[in-house]
């Protein structure tokens, strides 16, 4: 027998194994080059992360912010109560196209009186300046409070998205030449404005917690409806794949025989995991809204549908997790009388919840993030718009769900939306890295290592 | 555990809750060149009604008339939009499942544009035929029929510009497809005397007709499934291209695409509400008239919808690039008067 590493009397070579031969240099050679790949993978890596990181950041943190006037709009009795009586189902029949001639007549005002140079004269030019929104929050302010009608109240209302975005630069005066929203002398009234302090940026909330808005006025919305739509699919996601999975793995690890079927199963659930979400989509539409009854574009529809995308996640993770407790304490449980249950509920089960919450945490933050099998069921288009008024709205009524809306933004027409998809996209990823950390958060303080 | 059970209890209830909750919102799904007026309005009509905002979907015509058609009841959809007329068969299949009494609501008409990047070639003036050549799948060549195989746009008018042919043309599920065809493809078959030629050669008109609407395949015209946002994108990546947009969109987009003529014509809201721009369309939505009473606030939202204060000429869908309708009266009543297709024609 005989073993390369017996040490020889003579080198044979006469080479000394101080000074690196050729195949020794070319081995460290290939070793080193191997490292600049790996190096090489990561920086790419990075260098898109940043990239990426970079685009959404420059696209999409203008969305937090918003153009708003300040502008004290004088309430006319004689427009908003023809009858006098203050009473609230009375001022409901002056709809908000009666509102909208109050707010250009104070636009006006203010300009007049700001003394901005200007040829436009008429309220009815100063459309183009306001957003449409502002018309309908009178009218709401008014209705709650019709003892304001006849006096002169002090409104922030929104600056059509046009000003906005000449604000930040979206807009070009050059580009204006075939606007039909806006032209350039509307932009100078703008400029002169800013440098009275008339109109001015301003963080914007709505955009955060506030609803859709139709296409004709991006500036008014917001993502918090979609948001509250996210939330109810997680409740329902976390309230069945959960137990469910959970049900499953200790079943298929502790308890079940191994034989043919269980076998089945198993490469079931893993296929299972790989299946494209659209499928479960067109599952969801033909079984339960075809076929259960369940209304279209409800987030438990949806939710129903994420939590058969995400049980092979959870029920693969818990299992890992299972498997990882050393059957040691299995058999010193079982070996001072505990039953199997016993065994499971008391020991096994508590020592694996860490890695079975982070593995519900990956699965529900996957599930946040999808968007196709959402198309199928309705839950794209000019929905989230009416905030639930209870729990069982809030699971039924239709809404949307924040990948989807960035996705329904993404579509629109006016420049403006597009700005507020990248602005979504900020707000959904900045869930999805909390919810990120804190599974990887559990995983480091709970996890234990055998 | 506890709290194991408690969210399962929770799910329990929210699903045993289905089928106490009577749906209180008007829902709608379609054309998605509908789409952005049906939300100006369905805003308008949360903000100045007592019911909650109406959901609305886009899809396509085609899935939005599929959809609409599958029949009575709560789980299907009460209006769906469309920008082209409900065919036959659609009635047929509607009324195949219960959906008998339709309500058909034509609220303007739309505009068809040609347009491309706003530095890219000067592409200003088309006419018909020179999309057919450009376009077409069989073109007439030195009199003969032959596969169509114009590389650029010179080679067949010398007017247009040296520019390799590449067009962005709507897929088939919508509606805008259906005019495109009509109103470009056969008549620039006809202009370009190919419709001609086919007769000759033995087709009946009708065949002819449906050979004029075929499209050449060899990857030069590309269908659009997706919204004018997926055109505007091909658009953007691809300087010779020459994408096909709703009015509306353009109107939006005046920053980045720059419009061609059509016979001359340009488009806009005048010149469609007058007639002279050839290709436009109008649109429409349909009602289901067994919903009216059961889902709260459907007749509301559709005599909403075709007021003069919303669907008239200074109304904010004019102002968003509808061409609104001059006989927007007789709509009014119609809904009034819930007159169903094939009622009081």
């Amino acid at each position: 027998m005989t073993d390369a590493s017996m040490p020889t009397d003579t080198p044979r070579h006469g080479k000394s194994i101080m000074v690196a031969d050729a195949h020794t240099k070319k081995r460290n050679a290939s070793e080193k080059r191997f490292q600049a790949y790996g190096l090489a993978a990561i920086g790419a890596g990075v260098f898109f992360l940043l990239v990426l990181l970079g685009a959404i950041l420059s696209n999409g943190l203008s969305a937090f912010q918003q153009t708003f006037i300040e502008v004290p709009v004088y309430l006319d009795a004689a427009k908003l109560d023809k009858n006098g009586n203050r009473d609230p189902e009375d001022l409901k029949k002056v709809s908000t196209f009666g509102y909208n001639p109050l707010i250009q007549n104070a636009i006006l005002e203010q300009v007049q009186a700001a003394g901005i140079d200007t040829p436009l004269d008429k309220a009815s030019e100063m459309k183009a300046l306001i957003s449409a929104s502002a018309a309908a929050q009178l009218r709401d302010r008014v209705i709650a409070n019709p003892d304001l009608v006849g006096e002169t109240v002090d409104f922030r209302i929104l600056a059509a998205s046009r000003v906005d975005g000449y604000l930040k630069g979206r807009v070009q005066r050059e580009d204006l030449a075939r606007d039909k929203n806006i032209d350039a002398v509307h932009l100078d009234i703008v400029d002169q404005m800013r440098e009275r302090g008339l109109l001015a940026k301003a963080f914007n909330w709505e955009f955060v917690f506030g609803a859709d808005a139709s296409e004709s006025r991006p500036e008014q919305a917001g993502i918090g409806i979609a948001m509250l739509g996210s939330f109810f699919m997680m409740l329902v996601v976390l309230a069945l794949a959960l137990p469910i999975g959970v049900a499953a793995s200790i079943y298929l690890e502790e308890f079940a025989p191994q034989n043919w079927f269980t076998d089945l199963i198993e490469v079931n659930i893993s296929n299972l995991a790989a299946v494209p979400s659209i499928v479960f989509g067109i599952l969801g539409l033909s079984v339960f809204i075809q076929f259960a009854g369940l209304p279209q574009s409800a987030p438990l529809v949806g939710g129903l549908v994420l939590t058969l995308m995400t049980l092979p996640t959870i029920i693969i993770s818990t299992r890992a997790a299972l498997k990882a407790v050393p059957p040691s304490i299995r058999d010193a449980a079982l070996g001072i009388g505990a039953s199997k249950m016993q065994s499971v509920f008391h020991h096994v089960l508590p020592l694996a919840m860490p890695g079975i919450l982070t593995g519900t945490i990956i699965g529900l933050a996957q599930a946040l993030g999808e968007t196709a099998p959402l198309l199928l069921i309705g839950m794209v288009g000019y929905i989230a718009t009416n905030a639930p008024d209870g729990l069982v709205e809030g699971f039924m009524s239709p809404n949307s769900a924040m990948p989807a809306q960035i996705y329904e933004w993404a579509k629109r027409a006016d420049p403006a939306y597009y700005e507020r998809a990248w602005g979504g996209i900020i707000i959904l990823l900045v869930f999805l890295l909390s919810m990120n950390i804190i599974a990887i958060i559990l995983r480091r303080r709970f996890e234990r290592r055998w | 555990m506890t709290l194991k059970m408690t969210a399962s209890a929770l799910a329990m209830a929210a699903v045993a809750a289905t089928s106490a909750a009577a749906r209180d919102n008007v829902q709608v799904a379609g054309s998605s060149t509908v789409l952005p007026y049906a939300s100006i309005v369905a805003e308008a009509f949360g903000e100045n009604f007592d019911f909650p905002t109406p959901v609305v979907e886009s899809g396509g015509s085609s899935a939005g008339l599929k959809r609409f058609c599958e029949g009575v009841g709560e789980n299907t959809i009460d209006v769906a939009n469309a920008s082209r007329a409900i065919r036959e068969k659609e009635i047929k299949a509607c009324a195949d499942n219960g959906v008998t009494d339709i309500i058909e609501t034509r609220i303007g008409y739309d505009g068809i544009v040609f347009a491309s990047q706003i530095d890219g070639p000067a592409f200003t003036a088309f006419e018909p035929a020179d999309i057919y050549n450009a376009l077409g799948a069989k073109v007439l060549k030195d009199g003969e029929l032959v596969d169509n195989d114009y590389t650029t746009w010179n080679a067949f008018n010398a007017d247009l510009p040296d520019a390799e042919i590449m067009a962005f043309i709507p897929g088939t599920k919508h509606g805008t497809r259906e005019v495109f065809e009509e109103k470009v493809l056969v008549a620039g078959c006809e202009a370009t005397g190919a419709m001609e030629a086919m007769i000759e050669g033995g087709m009946s008109e009708d065949d002819a007709e449906d050979a004029c609407m075929s499209v050449r395949a060899d990857g030069r015209s590309v269908d659009i499934d997706g919204d004018y946002t997926e055109t505007l994108a091909s658009i953007d990546s691809n300087p010779n291209g020459i994408g096909v947009f709703g009015l509306a969109f353009y109107e939006n987009n005046t920053d980045s695409l720059k419009v061609a003529t059509m016979s001359g014509v340009e488009p806009t809201t005048e010149t469609i509400a007058a007639g002279d721009y050839p290709v436009s369309r109008p649109l429409f939505f349909y009602v289901k008239k067994a919903h009216i009473g059961v889902i709260p606030g459907l007749k509301e939202y559709a005599s909403f919808f075709v007021a003069d204060e919303i669907a008239g000429p200074d109304g904010p869908l004019a102002e968003y690039g509808l061409v609104s309708d001059p006989e927007l009266a007789d709509t009014q009543a119609k809904i009034e008067n819930e007159t169903t297709m094939g009622e009081g024609m």
